[in-house]
């Protein structure tokens, strides 16, 4: 069943005027992620990663080109309250219980008490951080910041989900619980993912589809798409299939430096 | 001679004791925290009134503490006359007044960057000023009752509160801001939820200082003209009829009035900013 | 030097508000002159005109409209007004001549800085006795912030009599009023500053054997530097601030403070005004000149502004 892509972009280039001369963020980035997708971005720093999640949050303005989200430009999507943002810091508002600050996008957009508080619950089952509503941020570890982050934006129920970095201030441990918590969360609400990482094998455990990327300009040097079956328990890691795809990541990664 | 030598001799006892409190086991105890500074406070008090027996001094260069107690004590009456019409119309008023005016203009100016770019250098330069001067030219317009010290009182704390206000508001980070916008939120919800409460460490700076600078406003601008009541006005007639007592009972309401206010405007700061890491 | 054109943007819409809140401030005064030299005022009594308001009895009178701005005695003077009385009295006077601001501005001047640098020395002593000894923490420290809640401001004009009764005048009893005024700011902030280096660099000077004295000289004076600067904007202004307040109901006959008294006794408002704006534009030069000491020092030093 042919199907609009959730979010399309074509032909997107972005440059930052700076006092050293122009930057070029995205050059001629073409990428289609079709509804369901678990999309992980990954290349080293300046290949426009983060400013391509962005542009698709409407948070940056390409200078040119085309791209679209749920069939609307990126700035009516934001409006609209498409998707959820989870930033690298957790960010979460210190004056403000953990259960505030996942109500604070659902009073900004008007959901009423009852509402709130039978969301608040549940997505706060889905991170399982049940029963930490009343506490405040700084009472909870950074992983349980991240996951309230992750709560955060899950709170209402947008289609989509975009990730930058999440877990890049965690330790090992957590993160790969944590890896397989989203995993399971993303089985279980079926949502459109754009994850952000530095970590190949962060990048291959999570995604169905890979897109490496690389800087000077910042362009798309590779998309994977990933043959890993959809169940995946973290040992799927030593899989020879897991590190076939993790090597052809660092080839694309190898490529992309090798323009410089 | 004998108050001159127990003069010193209480010096070096409550040197001593505090000391030895401040080293020992229980120096971080709350209760020490109060009681040695007030042990200090004390052998003060002590010392002042056993040097002024034993040295003779003249009583309108330096009142002994227990003739200032005396007279409080018989005074209390016209004390409370005058607080009521310097701290509680001219200091107070002025306060609420300054502190509601800043917060408004602060809120419209942050509404143009360019505004409030403008606003900080110019407020904190105004700040720095001795606005107090501007006591007399009040008098003339408002009249010599508590309106001209309420005006003036406004006009002092309105330049530290409005750079306080402003620069709180612009304390949040671009990852706060940014989260603001992916929910759609626009300029009054990200003010209410987001940049208020941030500000808050800032607007309450603003507020401690603004405390001293009301209490200063109303007393000095009654020098320029009071009737009969109030502590500027008390202080320069008892000073002029050479009753240092009475001065010095003056100073020391206006010394509890400021340390009270500042307490009150403080304890609110720490229900407010509870989540600042200052006060945690 | 990005922020000059928003401030001249507000000087400038300052300037103009006051401009224009000059005709409705004077207009009742420039009425009741007008009338008496014969000119034609609506309403045509006083009593009648006492009722009225400054802007309606402005709007009933176009032609004195420009009478409010050259008033010998007006309730407002205008900006222009004042600019005059300035640049006469700065420029147009002998610096010697008791009608000059700039012999006025000296013996404001003088106490505030020798006040200002023994305040600022003893504050530093202070800061440091606090910083080293648990004593003085505990019993000090708590009154130097209690201090600063208390309006002393207001006993500046007695200590400067009662150091007069004693035989001691002119620069002297200013100057102690300054000094206390810009101790304590200065004592809060050293402390302040003292303290503010985390624990990871101070553990790392005990790896180095480094001696209490050592770690004072090399970490924590430096890291101070930044509080110590914002401090010692708030001293000075502080300073100048006290030692006109110590200059007001005392029969002074010069300083800053003089001036705008004498102004006000013997009705000529534009003389305290342009006393006023002296005194703003002096506090506004000392601050400045510290901010540039501030701005040379800390990059020398390679930090920022606390």
């Amino acid at each position: 069943m042919t199907q609009e892509p959730t979010i399309d972009a074509k032909g997107l280039h972005l440059t930052f005027e700076t006092n050293d001369g122009p930057v070029h963020a995205l050059q001629d980035v073409n990428l289609e992620i079709n509804k369901g997708d678990f999309v992980s971005f990954i290349g080293p720093s300046g290949c426009g990663k983060t400013t391509f999640l962005r542009c698709i949050a409407g948070l940056e303005t390409p200078t040119s080109g085309h791209i679209s989200v749920n069939g609307l430009t990126p700035d009516e999507a934001r409006r609209a309250r498409a998707y959820g943002y989870v930033f690298q810091a957790a960010g979460l508002y210190p004056w403000r219980t953990i259960g505030g600050n996942i109500r604070l996008p659902l009073e900004i957009m008007g959901f009423s008490k009852f509402e709130m508080s039978e969301r608040v619950e549940r997505v706060l089952e889905l991170v399982d951080l049940t029963g930490f509503d009343k506490k405040f941020p700084w009472q909870l570890s950074g992983g349980m910041q991240q996951r309230a982050s992750i709560a955060r934006a899950l709170a209402f129920d947008a289609d989509i989900l975009l990730m930058d970095e999440p877990f890049g201030a965690l330790d090992e441990i957590v993160r790969d619980h944590l890896n397989e918590q989203l995993l399971q969360l993303w089985a279980r609400t079926e949502k459109t993912i754009g994850f952000v990482t530095h970590s190949i094998p962060e990048a291959v455990y999570l995604s169905t589809k890979i897109v490496v990327m690389s800087p000077r300009p910042g362009r798309i040097t590779d998309v994977i798409d990933s043959s890993l079956p959809k169940e995946r328990p973290l040992d799927i890691r030593d899989s020879p299939e897991f590190i076939s795809i993790a090597q052809r990541v660092r080839d694309g990664l190898r490529a992309g430096h090798a323009h410089v | 001679m004998m108050y001159v030598i127990a003069g010193f001799a209480i010096w070096g006892l409550g040197w001593l004791l505090n000391l030895y409190l401040a080293n020992s086991k229980w120096s971080d105890y709350r209760a020490m925290n109060i009681a040695v500074p007030l042990i200090f406070g004390l052998t003060v008090l002590l010392v002042w009134e056993c040097f002024v027996i034993g040295f003779d001094v003249n009583p309108v260069f330096l009142p002994r503490p227990s003739d200032i107690v005396l007279r409080m004590a018989i005074e209390m009456p016209r004390l409370w006359a005058d607080f009521v019409q310097t701290i509680v119309k001219g200091a107070l008023t002025g306060y609420i007044l300054g502190g509601m005016a800043a917060f408004a203009i602060a809120v419209l100016a942050d509404r143009s960057k360019f505004l409030t770019s403008g606003v900080l250098p110019v407020g904190s330069f105004m700040a720095a000023l001795p606005i107090v001067g501007i006591a007399p030219i009040f008098v003339k317009w408002f009249g010599s009752d508590w309106e001209s010290k309420a005006a003036v009182v406004a006009v002092m704390v309105f330049f530290p509160i409005l750079v306080n206000v402003v620069a709180g508001m612009r304390d949040t980070t671009s990852m706060q801001r940014d989260l603001m916008r992916t929910y759609g939120a626009g300029y009054w919800p990200t003010l209410l939820k987001l940049r208020l409460p941030a500000a808050m460490p800032f607007i309450f700076n603003g507020l401690k200082v603004a405390t001293t600078l009301s209490l200063i406003g109303a007393i000095v601008a009654e020098f320029f003209g009071s009737p009969t009541v109030g502590m500027g006005f008390r202080i320069s007639t008892s000073f002029g009829q050479l009753a240092l007592d009475m001065v010095w009972a003056e100073i020391v309401i206006a010394a509890i009035a400021g340390t009270a206010f500042y307490g009150i405007v403080t304890l609110i700061e720490k229900g407010v900013t509870f989540w600042h890491p200052s006060q945690r | 030097m990005k922020s000059i054109l928003p401030v001249l943007t507000i000087i400038a819409a300052v300037l103009f508000l006051w401009t224009l809140a000059v005709v409705p401030m004077n207009m009742h005064l420039t009425a009741d002159q007008a009338q008496r030299s014969g000119a034609i005022v609506t309403p045509d009594t006083p009593v009648a005109r006492k009722e009225t308001n400054g802007i309606v009895l402005a709007l009933k009178n176009p032609h004195l409209i420009a009478l409010t701005y050259v008033g010998k005695r007006p309730n407002l003077p205008s900006p222009h007004q004042v600019g005059l009385e300035m640049f006469d009295t700065i420029f147009g006077k002998k610096i010697t001549s008791k009608r000059s601001l700039v012999y006025h501005g000296w013996i404001t001047l003088a106490p505030t800085l020798l006040g200002f640098a023994i305040g600022t020395l003893l504050g530093v002593l202070l800061a440091v006795g606090i910083v080293f000894s648990r004593v003085m923490d505990k019993s000090v420290m708590p009154w130097a912030i209690v201090s600063q809640t208390i309006p002393i401001l207001a006993l500046a004009p007695m200590i400067i009599v009662v150091l007069g009764a004693a035989g001691i005048h002119g620069v002297l009893p200013k100057s102690v009023i300054a000094a206390y005024l810009s101790f304590f700011p200065v004592v809060v902030g050293m402390v302040k500053g003292l303290r503010s280096p985390d624990h990871m660099q101070l553990d790392l000077l005990r790896t180095y054997s480094t001696t209490n004295v050592q770690s004072f000289w090399k970490l924590r004076l430096p890291s101070s530097t930044p509080y110590l600067f914002a401090s010692l904007k708030i001293g000075i202004s502080a300073s100048l601030i006290g030692t006109i307040v110590a200059e007001l109901p005392t029969g002074a006959k010069a300083g800053f403070g003089a001036r705008m008294l004498v102004g006000d006794q013997y009705g000529q408002p534009i003389l305290s005004w342009a006393a006023l704006f002296a005194a703003a534009l002096t506090a506004a030069a000392l601050v400045g000149i510290i901010s540039l000491v501030e701005r040379g020092a800390l990059r020398k030093m390679g930090m920022k502004p606390a």
